[in-house]
């Protein structure tokens, strides 16, 4: 292993997680970063809220949701994403993040509705946003997904067809009242209990 | 690109063996924030193999030094430390280009953070104790900071978290993100915190800086090497403009 000498053990393995902690927010998910499009930029905006509970029921007050997403075209801005007949957007990288409010434990962003992605079996997914999740008292992150209660494909979309049933409705956002003009979709992520949200291993 | 979509690469799961397990009962705080279910498997789709890491770095400045970052023109008190490594993929690759975040509490042992407000120790106006780089070529990053104090917490009578720095990576894909923790090797607190010991006794050492003499630059600042081993997709080499 390059680099490895005298006390420098070469690392061997991946390197643990550890909580985040209750002070991030000095760095991570600072005023803006919840804005991830503006209205420059082509697309549906759309805001996404929602609550982080813990098993008690109790609001998670110091957590911190961040958002994965494609752009309206359905196109990660990634290079691993190298379908250039698809547009990337300019003022939009497709990633936010926000802190969960003190002492509320709510959550929201304001993005561009996404588009279909590639499943790798031939078909499209629907819509959807994927979100990591970490607060002090969890010492790694975990990973769900946001889809849309007004998307037909969700019927059709490989990921969610592979979680149980009774669990699906944990990762589908339902669509409420419109807020300053825009489409504004609500879920609470439910760390532990009995309306546990599906967590992935990513 | 082929009719199913790009060409992903290969994927390195999370070794969960090597990483704390949700619920630690002696870190209390875990009890209520744990899930009871297991994890549910997922296919491995373009929402997997990307992430916001490549985005997010060019979109971040870089601000390495936290000594003089608080902007008031005066220096931070504490003992100088230079924390330096490579990030690397689960292959052993340097993950080049990519933004590394850290936060940490000042030489005291105080954050300078609205919630800490019980442990009496003093705040250091020139020091904010947050800081992010870049990784170059080679996946090395490099930080000029003050040596964290321990400080006192609420989790048991007499707790105290041994001396930390926080960093956080997003990597090459979304299963790829890291928030860590590093300690300094021969700190004799470590054994009593249930944060470090949450992590199996077989990968917990990785979270440990180990003092390296050829970083310390003489007449000003001890130098400390921290390697860090990422999840998730390998890197993608930087290319290298013609010379």
């Amino acid at each position: 292993m390059a680099g490895a000498g005298p006390g420098r053990p070469a690392p061997l393995g991946q390197t643990p997680s550890q909580t985040l902690g209750p002070f991030f927010g000095m760095l991570l998910g600072r005023p803006g970063d919840a804005n991830m499009a503006d209205e420059s930029v082509a697309g549906e905006r759309i805001r996404v809220t929602g609550v982080v509970f813990d098993g008690h029921g109790a609001p998670i007050e110091d957590g911190l949701v961040e958002v994965w997403q494609a752009n309206s075209a359905g196109r990660y801005r990634h290079p691993v994403d190298d379908r250039d007949d698809l547009p990337l957007l300019d003022g939009f990288t497709g990633f936010g993040r926000c802190p969960t409010d003190h002492p509320t434990g709510s959550w929201s962003v304001v993005t561009l509705r996404p588009g279909q992605v590639p499943d790798g079996r031939g078909g499209l997914q629907a819509p959807h946003l994927n979100l990591v999740l970490q607060a002090r008292g969890m010492l790694d992150p975990v990973f769900t997904r946001v889809y849309f209660d007004d998307e037909l494909s969700n019927d059709d979309d490989l990921v969610l067809a592979g979680v149980p049933e009774q669990r699906r409705h944990t990762l589908v956002a339902s669509r409420g009242d419109d807020v300053d003009g825009l489409a504004t979709f609500h879920l609470d992520l439910h760390v532990q209990g009995e309306h546990e949200t599906v967590f992935f291993d990513v | 690109m082929s009719a199913d979509g790009p060409m992903l690469p290969r994927l390195h799961a999370r070794e969960h063996g090597d990483h704390p397990p949700f619920r630690y009962p002696d870190y209390k705080s875990t009890a209520a924030r744990s899930p009871d279910q297991d994890l549910v498997s997922i296919l491995a789709t373009l929402s997997e193999a990307t992430g916001p890491g490549p985005a997010w770095s060019e979109v971040s400045p870089e601000d390495a030094d936290l000594t003089t970052n608080a902007g008031t023109g005066g220096v931070a008190i504490g003992a100088r430390i230079i924390v330096t490594g490579r990030v690397l993929d689960a292959a052993g690759n340097g993950v080049p280009d990519t933004l590394v975040e850290i936060w940490q509490a000042n030489a005291a042992g105080r954050y300078a953070h609205w919630r800490e407000t019980e442990y009496d120790a003093p705040l250091d106006p020139n020091f904010l104790g947050v800081g992010q780089c870049h990784t170059d070529a080679d996946g090395t990053y490099r930080f000029l900071t003050i040596r964290p104090g321990p400080y006192p917490w609420g989790n048991h009578h007499n707790a105290w978290r041994p001396a930390h720095i926080h960093l956080s990576l997003m990597g090459p894909s979304l299963g790829s993100r890291l928030v860590t923790q590093l300690y300094f090797d021969g700190d004799p607190m470590l054994h009593l915190d249930p944060i470090y010991c949450s992590a199996p006794p077989q990968s917990r050492h990785r979270m440990l800086a180990h003092y390296d003499h050829e970083v310390t630059e003489a007449d000003w600042a001890t130098g400390w090497r921290f390697d860090i081993v990422l999840a998730g997709a390998e890197a993608t080499p930087v290319e290298q403009e013609e010379a």
